[in-house]
């Protein structure tokens, strides 16, 4: 088939983007978009062009380094599915695609459609974790954790961190990442401990970064590649304000 | 150099505990003053990162993603294998080894997968105290499962995320490190060069991915844990960066690289669809253990699979290996699949795949159902939908998975799946302490060549790849460090970190100074056809000689006739990519060579010559019974060195599973 593609071009963080138009033909139903997105390099290649900067790297689902914003949705139109897991049978000859990078001020882009996410990174720093040394652990079944409570978790913890959420949400709110990681942690009998300097600092820092506020418009969940429930959200809040009351204002 | 693998001596089982309890320490003061530099962040990387980092040695880690959190670890499905015997069948240390020693095929250290066996357990209390949600019984205990290779349930999972899991368990660990100033973090960072001082490692080149910019970057040692190089192959199920830029590099500073030929083609992946593929995707082994494998009995069948008849199937697995039946290894079972698809017996469009069935366990599963929910007379049609719904619960993700791949629907056809190339056992060369032949220089997890011998079990790289970096390099690394208290940091001003940037830089230059007509693109998969043909699954004397000259000719033309777009100062994936298909473009060679030298078949290394009159691998204990250690001495020039194994404990013996 022959595509037309509109895509977000941009040197670098300093100067300012554009639309660039291109066109690809010969693009078969059973490729993946981004092996459309390869064939559209190699012809830009070809013609001494510079091809498109975009991240991606185990191209099954997993790794959350793809993020494209195609045609008005992160990761494009199928649910629970990331870029990388789009394939080109979803389109027909003489479509239109126009893909951008996640847009949010706290995702600066880098080139083209690659964002700079390491606020996420950040976020964790701030208290994602449970602080145990190598070597300090007891036996794994000293402590029993309910199967119910070990699914939430798992249910939780599955979040890519790809910031499809981010992008996802009219306010670029992080709440979903964030109530992800802290819902992950809460729920099990080791992250008690930390449970509630975890929810303060995290949200800290969430906002420190300049992401949007939460008002409960559900696109996040939507858009969610693995699915990250809006009951986690609510999960935060909870723990958040419990945390709040306890006295617990930072670490 | 003669070859000096230091592994302890003494008792098997007693090696590791008195090398604990006698190796040298560095004090709390000192650990401050040094810096160490781990290369990679995933799991051998991120966990080696933090562990150190709690220790108190000064970190600064490099990974070329954007997040640590996103290197290729996090893709493993299956589990990780531990010798708890939680499940009370039998298991322990001494089985664990025995397996993982068996199923590389008798071509790894004893000493060293005991080690690997005896802080198994370890493993799995860390990362639940870390918090990693792992599967459990209603009790609230850890679930196991059964995996190839073994008769025991020693695999710990998290549904068909469980390197995901583990590696956010290490990610955060590393993460706390670097609030706390233990670790300084480089993303989007790639390794270059060593830097060698004295003969020892003493740091890294690296470029800034975002600016271009080349960096200099001192540590009183350098930890590579950069993973393997399956990408040699060009189609892999390694993500797209997975590159040997940093082994290789190495291996051009003098580090041995250990056993390149030996790569682990895993069965079950869903086949290429076309030219344009960039990549394969894994099904996971344990789809084996409810889908049986089969072609038709009649070459070239074109009808659709549910029009051939139960009799007009050929189930060859089951065939020619009735006791293991769908559950021999991997490279036993890759091989049958190509044996077939060569000899005419292929399905789908491109002849190259072979079915995997699941409508005999979803009927058997469906029977059971319909008992337990007392449906009397149940007709095929409710049995189909009770047993649909037990296999959507068992491997509901991977299932999705295909689907979304291939558009077709496997509870309905069968999954059509081919071999592709998954994990490579070999590396550099280390000794028992990890570190290369090259001083202060360390290679932990894929990266290292030393504990998988010719062929992995499955769930034992996540096994590996936190065992090195929680359990085993925070105690070698200070038995070397302990003499190196008084070396204070060396400014990266030293006319040896000026010489390395110097090389990268021309380098760089020379590659953007071609100028030419062919894309970096099409060069990988020039290479990859040559590699996956001619010394892939299959692998004969006359191949390996035509593919050593073919991949000269094609390095000669990359670097004649590359074209990489856009400048050198500034983000630049063609050029990033260039450099890594550079390395592969050399490694290529070297695998070839390897495989030429090794006249025997073992675990993933399969030399036509060298079979039996069934068609299985054929060793030479006799003849070939060492580690394959290569020394570069120049361009095309490789010296062998060979490493003896001895085994003093078990006694190696034909692998049958017939």
């Amino acid at each position: 088939m022959n595509l037309t593609l509109k895509v977000w071009r941009q040197k670098n963080s300093k100067l300012k983007g554009h639309f660039e138009t291109f066109k690809v033909s010969g693009i078969s139903s059973e490729m993946s978009f981004l092996e459309m997105f390869d064939v559209l390099n190699e012809q830009l290649v070809a013609e001494g062009r510079e091809p498109v900067a975009f991240d991606h790297d185990c191209r099954e689902g997993i790794c959350g380094m793809c993020s494209m914003y195609i045609n008005g949705r992160a990761h494009g139109p199928w649910s629970h599915n990331t870029t990388c897991q789009l394939h080109m049978r979803e389109y027909k000859d003489g479509d239109t695609i126009v893909v951008e990078p996640w847009r949010a001020n706290s995702f600066p882009v880098i080139k083209d459609l690659i964002v700079d996410r390491s606020a996420f990174d950040r976020i964790i720093q701030a208290g994602g974790y449970i602080s145990v040394n190598t070597g300090n652990a007891v036996d794994a079944n000293s402590l029993p954790v309910d199967k119910q409570k070990a699914d939430e978790s798992f249910a939780a913890a599955t979040c890519i961190g790809c910031g499809a959420c981010v992008a996802a949400c009219p306010n670029t709110s992080a709440m979903l990442f964030v109530s992800a990681k802290v819902s992950h942690l809460a729920l099990l009998p080791q992250g008690e401990p930390e449970r509630e300097t975890r929810a303060v600092n995290m949200v800290k820092q969430m906002d420190h970064e300049g992401f949007g506020s939460c008002t409960n418009i559900g696109a996040c969940e939507a858009e969610c590649p693995k699915g990250i429930s809006l009951e986690n959200i609510a999960r935060l809040n909870r723990e958040y304000v419990g945390a709040i009351f306890a006295g617990s204002t930072q670490a | 150099m003669p070859i000096n693998s230091k592994i302890p001596s003494g008792p098997l089982d007693s090696k590791w505990t008195t090398y604990k309890s006698t190796c040298k320490l560095v004090n709390p003061t000192n650990k401050r003053q040094l810096e160490i530099i781990v290369v990679g962040t995933g799991l051998a990387g991120a966990s080696a990162a933090a562990s150190l980092a709690e220790m108190g040695y000064k970190v600064k880690a490099f990974c070329f993603q954007d997040s640590p959190r996103r290197a290729h670890s996090i893709a493993a499905q299956g589990g990780i294998n531990a010798a708890k015997n939680y499940q009370n069948d039998g298991d322990s240390v001494y089985r664990l080894f025995y397996d993982t020693i068996k199923g590389g095929d008798y071509r790894s250290r004893e000493g060293n997968v005991h080690r690997l066996a005896e802080v198994s357990a370890n493993i799995i209390d860390q990362c639940v105290a870390q918090g990693v949600p792992f599967a459990r019984e209603y009790g609230g205990l850890l679930s196991n499962r059964s995996f190839g290779g073994t008769q025991v349930q020693r695999t710990f999972y998290a549904a068909g995320q469980t390197g995901q899991q583990l590696l956010i368990g290490a990610y955060q660990g590393l993460e706390r490190q670097i609030a706390l100033g233990n670790v300084e973090m480089y993303a989007r960072h790639e390794m270059q060069e060593i830097v060698k001082i004295d003969g020892k490692a003493r740091g890294i080149i690296t470029r800034n991915l975002v600016t271009g910019e080349l960096e200099r970057h001192f540590g009183h040692s350098v930890l590579l844990c950069t993973g393997g190089y399956g990408n040699v192959f060009y189609l892999s199920t390694n993500a797209m960066g997975s590159n040997v830029t940093a082994a290789w590099k190495a291996h051009k500073q003098g580090a041995y690289f250990g056993n390149p030929c030996f790569t682990q083609i895993h069965p079950t992946c869903i086949p290429v669809s076309g030219d344009h593929q960039s990549k394969l995707t894994l099904m996971s082994e344990s789809l084996r253990n409810d889908g049986r494998i089969w072609v038709p009995k009649q070459k070239n069948d074109t009808r659709k699979a549910s029009d051939i008849p139960e009799e007009e199937r050929d189930y060859y697995l089951e065939r020619r290996y009735p006791a293991f039946g769908n559950l021999v290894p991997r490279d036993v079972a890759s091989r049958a699949a190509k044996e077939r698809c060569d000899a005419g017996y292929g399905v789908g469009s491109s002849k190259m795949a072979v079915y995997l069935d699941f409508a005999a366990a979803i009927d058997r599963y469906g029977a059971v159902e319909a008992r337990k929910q007392s449906i009397d007379n149940a007709d095929k049609e409710t049995i189909r939908r009770l047993g649909k719904d037990v296999v959507k619960e068992k491997y509901g993700n991977l299932f999705e998975m295909y689907e979304k791949i291939t558009g077709e629907n496997p509870y309905e056809l069968p999954m059509r799946i081919y071999p592709a190339v998954h994990y490579t056992m070999g590396g550099l060369w280390v000794d028992y302490e990890l570190m290369t032949n090259v001083p202060n220089l360390y290679a932990l997890g894929e990266a290292n060549f030393s504990d998988h011998g010719a062929n992995r079990l499955g769930a034992s790289a996540l096994m590996q790849g936190l065992a090195d970096g929680y359990f085993v390099i925070p105690y070698t690394l200070g038995n070397n460090l302990a003499d190196d208290i008084r070396t204070k940091a060396i400014p990266t001003d030293h006319a040896a970190f000026v010489a390395a940037e110097k090389e990268v830089s021309d380098r760089i230059d020379r590659m953007m100074n071609i100028k030419g007509k062919e894309s970096v693109e099409s060069f990988h998969k020039r290479l990859g056809k040559i590699m996956w043909e001619k010394c892939g699954m299959a692998r004969n004397a006359q191949g390996l000689k035509e593919a050593i000259e073919e991949i000269k000719a094609l390095r000669k033309e990359f670097w004649a006739n590359v074209r990489i777009p856009g400048e050198i100062k500034e983000y630049n994936p063609e050029l990033d990519k260039a450099g890594r298909v550079a390395d592969f473009l050399e490694l290529g060679e070297l695998m070839c060579i390897d495989a030429l030298d090794r006249n025997e078949s073992c675990g993933g290394h399969f030399r036509e010559e060298y079979q039996t009159e069934e068609g299985e691998a054929l060793r030479d204990d006799e003849h070939y019974m060492f580690v394959s250690a290569w020394e570069y001495k120049g361009d095309s020039q490789f010296e062998l060195h060979k490493e003896p194994l001895d085994y003093e404990v078990v006694h190696p013996s034909a692998r049958s599973y017939k």
